[in-house]
């Protein structure tokens, strides 16, 4: 993971603790006139050590948008806390949210809003700088070199418009700007999602050649599990608003403990002809998040699901350290009567 | 459905409520003692303390607010100050006048205004369409009393076909619209009163038209094999009720708008009522016109609501 | 999992480098280049400008004054004596009149739209940036603006207050607040949830920073093309109103209220008394096609 560079001088901790801890974060959307709320993120605990690269998947509708939004507090949670650098968010001997945009910032999926459509892109990416405190001409500066760094030419596409960019040209400037404030952390919804492969291949390059000039750490959201496999050190994986597992990237790519998990690597379609497999790994559509299943989200869909698994919330297993790989199933629990325990 | 219907509804009772305050107020606007604002000039000063009372001029402003409005819901808008008569007497004579003129002047409009735009934005890009969208701005840009100016200057001062002004010989009191020696004095009148809203229509429905026609759905029914009069019959029922909310618009229009055209004819409607008021600084006859109108405007606006609700079961959903 | 290359040298070796072939081009420069190649609405523009500055230089280039009566040359037609377009009841010069009238006529249709837009705007960037209950409170008191008929809210207003020229000015601005706040609260609306305004406000900038580099330019836009085609209507409505009485007093010069006291003449000649309504005709129509070719312009899909 760290290459050996010099810790930030904004570090607060060591090594040893971690960049950002969430603890139980939640956020429910009322939905008007019903009552009800979608339970976008429901309950969510992870911890994202310094120099990493922890990848967050999920299907569409899993809660990850909310989730990303909920580490920079633009969207603000209901409940639960953040823990950056040892310093709780939005306490009062904590970090507030202003500090702690300067050192975390956030990389948007290309669509044609996340760049304003009238400004020129070096405007873009020096509105982070400027507003943080530099004055126009450095903030200027500041875009430029920003621009070079990751590929572009900036005397060249400085005064363009964002309509004049191709997608991967967009995506750059979306780093570009993220990385204009010098943040330590970035978190990335979606980046590449958006773009062809080929182009989705050089971004990712770029990225992790990024986080290793600038000693980053990289909280990488995606759907797509080859692009998750690519950049990730670790990987958690989100179902209906939950944490379903967190592990390794090996270990959870090669020794998938949750049935989720193990579906979603099941599915993706392979060069092979040999694996080409009849039935579909997974059946259904996800369940509306306004309505969750009760208990295990999952067991309307899982095909080892018992009676355990609709009574009772599964909990993710004993925490021990960053290296664990844990799971939230009946399965793997010995207290909860599953008959699959041993044996999964 | 039905909670549409009662959220449209139970909405348009604040504006209701606003409009009633704006017209209220529109007596303390006035320069002056509002007190003199009521009453004529020649009251003696035992009237003007009755009067005083009566209306809670010695009240505080929203006390006297209530009152008026407890008046107006029974219907009692006071007294005319240059006739004498009750305000609500002519108030809803002069709109049945104006209504007449409405009657004739509404589907006149909506029916040319509706086929030139709907041809327009079928044929879009043609010289139909650029012949009708021309037509449609110089129909907006035209101060409709100078047309009705222009008109009667070709049609009664040059060649003598139709009347200058008024309401027919016997003027509102016995009109009977099934003889053409009453019926022409509509005839300049409806046309002039229908120019604007023509252009109007003529121009948001072409833009609609032309809208719905480049949706991809419209392909899709080509690629079907229907035939292009389907296909277009499709078109204009989907670009129906953008263009239905405008002719709601356009319908209120021509009730308040009809000021000016019936200050040219001499049409004793509300319109020129309103007008007679203002020169005469009538203002209870000012206010209780202002506020009949523009409740009329809020009930039809409501109503065309409701109706294009019917039409676009999108909205129903909103 | 596979390791890859580490590059640590400035990466330039990406997908095309070569951008289209145009200049660079702001979206104000694409606009004007837009507006330079079509000849129909320069055509009207330049009517226009030609109205404004005849309007503007009256008093130096009118042949005659305008407040001069003339007893035995009333309701003269056109070209008796010099005057080219005739005299009016009182025996005064048209075109002098009609070119004085044109000031007042252009000042009732413009300061109304300018200050609507102003204020207009400004409230509907505030309620539609804001959202939630601020902006249905100020989006509902304008419904009730809306509930009026415009040219009966004028009419209202300015019957009300008194007529003159300030009252008819500003029982206009009070008519055109509410669809200019319309205007733009639904482009702040729609620029409100596009994702640059999240990452914005991701760099802790304070919300007026954001409306000021982020939401104005895109809001200008629309606002800006809405109140070009309300100009037409503005003049249109402020004719109007001195028609009814409401605006100017005579003997000030002013094209709705020479409609109004010509009207009676239009058995003498009818060619003069149409005039007024000439001027207000071809200055309306003229702002509408600016307008409409204005849009045309700034309406691009970028």
């Amino acid at each position: 993971m760290r290459t050996g560079l010099p810790l930030d001088p904004r570090d607060r901790g060591g090594l040893q603790q971690p960049m950002l801890i969430a603890r139980d974060l939640r956020k429910h959307f009322p939905v008007k006139g019903s009552g009800k709320s979608v339970q976008a993120v429901d309950g969510v605990s992870f911890t994202v050590g310094k120099g990493e690269t922890l990848g967050i998947v999920g299907e569409s509708g899993c809660g990850k948008s909310t989730l990303a939004r909920l580490l920079l507090h633009l969207v603000t949670p209901d409940r639960g806390e953040l823990v950056f650098d040892g310093d709780a968010v939005g306490a009062p001997e904590g970090i507030a949210v202003g500090a702690l945009r300067r050192q975390v910032q956030m990389v948007f999926q290309d669509s044609y809003s996340s760049l304003n459509p009238r400004m020129p892109v070096r405007d873009s990416v020096a509105f982070g700088p400027f507003v943080q405190g530099k004055k126009k001409d450095e903030a200027r500066h500041i875009a430029r070199d920003m621009l070079s760094r990751v590929g572009l030419d900036p005397s060249l596409f400085g005064p363009r418009y964002p309509h004049e960019l191709s997608g991967g040209q967009k995506q750059r400037v979306n780093i570009a700007r993220a990385l204009a404030t010098g943040p330590r952390m970035v978190i990335l919804d979606e980046p590449v999602s958006a773009l062809d492969k080929s182009v989705e291949a050089q971004v990712l390059n770029l990225l992790r050649a990024l986080k290793r000039q600038f000693n980053l750490t990289y909280v990488f959201i995606s759907h797509d599990l080859n692009v998750v496999q690519y950049i990730s050190d670790r990987v958690l994986v989100m179902y209906l608003g939950r944490v379903v597992e967190i592990g390794p990237i090996d270990a959870i790519f090669e020794r998938p403990l949750h049935p989720y998990t193990h579906a979603l690597l099941a599915s993706r379609p392979s060069m092979d002809p040999a694996k080409r497999i009849d039935e579909p790994p997974i059946t259904g559509d996800p369940p509306n998040p306004i309505d969750p299943p009760s208990g295990c989200r999952f067991h309307t869909r899982c095909p080892f699901a018992e009676a355990v698994c609709e009574a009772a919330d599964p909990v993710l297993g004993p925490w021990e350290g960053m290296q664990s790989h844990v799971a939230a199933c009946h399965i793997h629990d010995p207290h909860s009567g599953h008959s699959r325990f041993g044996n999964a | 459905m039905g909670k549409y219907i009662l959220r449209r509804v139970l909405y348009a009772v604040p504006i209701a409520f606003g409009v009633s305050v704006v017209c209220f107020s529109l007596v303390y606007i006035a320069p002056g003692d509002p007190l003199q604002t009521v009453m004529p000039p020649d009251a003696t000063a035992e009237t003007i303390a009755i009067v005083k009372h009566a209306y809670g001029f010695d009240k505080p402003l929203p006390v006297q607010f209530l009152i008026w409005l407890g008046r107006v819901v029974t219907g009692d808008f006071g007294m005319s100050i240059s006739t004498r008569r009750p305000v609500i007497l002519e108030v809803s004579q002069a709109l049945s006048n104006t209504a007449l003129l409405a009657m004739f002047a509404v589907p006149i409009a909506f029916f040319i205004g509706y086929v030139m735009g709907a041809v327009a934005g079928s044929y879009a890009g043609s010289w139909i369409d650029r012949v009708v969208t021309g037509a449609a701005v110089v129909g907006v840009s035209l101060p409709n009393y100078w047309l009705g100016i222009v008109l009667v200057i070709l049609f009664a001062v040059q060649y003598m076909l139709l009347p200058a002004t008024g309401m027919g010989p016997h003027g509102s009191t016995s009109f009977d619209l099934l003889q053409w020696s009453n019926a022409k004095f509509l005839v300049l009148p409806v046309i002039t009163l229908a120019m604007i809203p023509i252009g109007i229509l003529a121009r948001t429905t072409r833009a609609a038209v032309a809208e719905v026609r480049n949706q991809d759905f419209v392909q899709t029914l080509r690629a079907k094999g229907l035939t292009e009069w389907a296909v277009t019959r499709h078109v204009l029922k989907n670009s129906l009720p953008q263009v239905m909310a405008v002719m709601g618009l356009q319908f209120g229009y021509l009730l308040g708008g009809s000021i000016l055209v019936e200050t040219v004819f001499t049409w004793p409607g509300s319109g020129f009522l309103l007008s007679k008021a203002i020169i005469n600084r009538d203002v209870p006859v000012l206010q209780g016109t202002i506020l009949t109108l523009s409740l009329v405007f809020v009930t039809t606006n409501l109503i065309v609501d409701l109706l294009q609700s019917l039409v676009d079961p999108r909205i129903r959903r909103a | 999992m596979t390791d890859t290359i580490v590059l640590d040298e400035p990466l330039d070796t990406f997908e095309e480098q070569a951008l289209p072939a145009t200049r660079v081009r702001g979206y104000w420069q694409s606009v004007f280049y837009r507006l330079r190649h079509d000849p129909v609405t320069l055509a009207f523009a330049a009517i226009v400008l030609l109205i404004v500055w005849a309007a503007i230089f009256a008093p130096l280039i009118a042949p005659f004054d305008p407040y001069k009566e003339s007893i035995v040359g009333r309701l003269k037609p056109f070209g008796w004596r010099g005057h080219m377009l005739g005299t009016d009841e009182l025996g005064r010069d048209m075109l002098t009149r009609l070119l004085y009238g044109g000031r007042v006529s252009l000042l009732m249709g413009v300061v109304p739209v300018l200050i609507a837009s102003l204020i207009g705007g400004m409230l509907g960037v505030v309620g539609g940036f804001a959202g939630g209950r601020t902006n249905t409170a100020i989006m509902r008191m304008m419904d009730v603006f809306y509930a009026f008929p415009s040219v009966l809210l004028a009419v209202a207003i300015a019957g009300a207050m008194g007529g003159g020229m300030a009252n008819g000015m500003l029982a206009l601005t009070l008519v055109f607040i509410p669809p200019m706040c319309r205007v733009a609260e639904t482009a702040t609306t729609q620029i409100r949830s596009l994702d640059f305004i999240e990452a914005a406000r991701a760099t802790g900038a304070r919300t007026t920073t954001i409306i000021r580099y982020h939401v104005l330019g895109n809001v200008l836009g629309p606002v800006f093309i809405y109140a070009s085609s309300l100009i037409s209507v503005s003049i249109l409505l402020a004719s109007g109103l001195s028609f009814l009485g409401l605006g100017v007093r005579p003997p000030i010069p002013d094209w709705g209220l020479m409609l109004s006291t010509l009207r009676q003449s239009i058995y003498v000649v009818p060619l003069v008394c149409a005039l007024p309504g000439v001027a207000i005709f071809i200055t309306s129509i003229c702002c509408n096609l600016v307008s409409d070719g204005l849009r045309a312009a700034m309406d691009v899909r970028m």
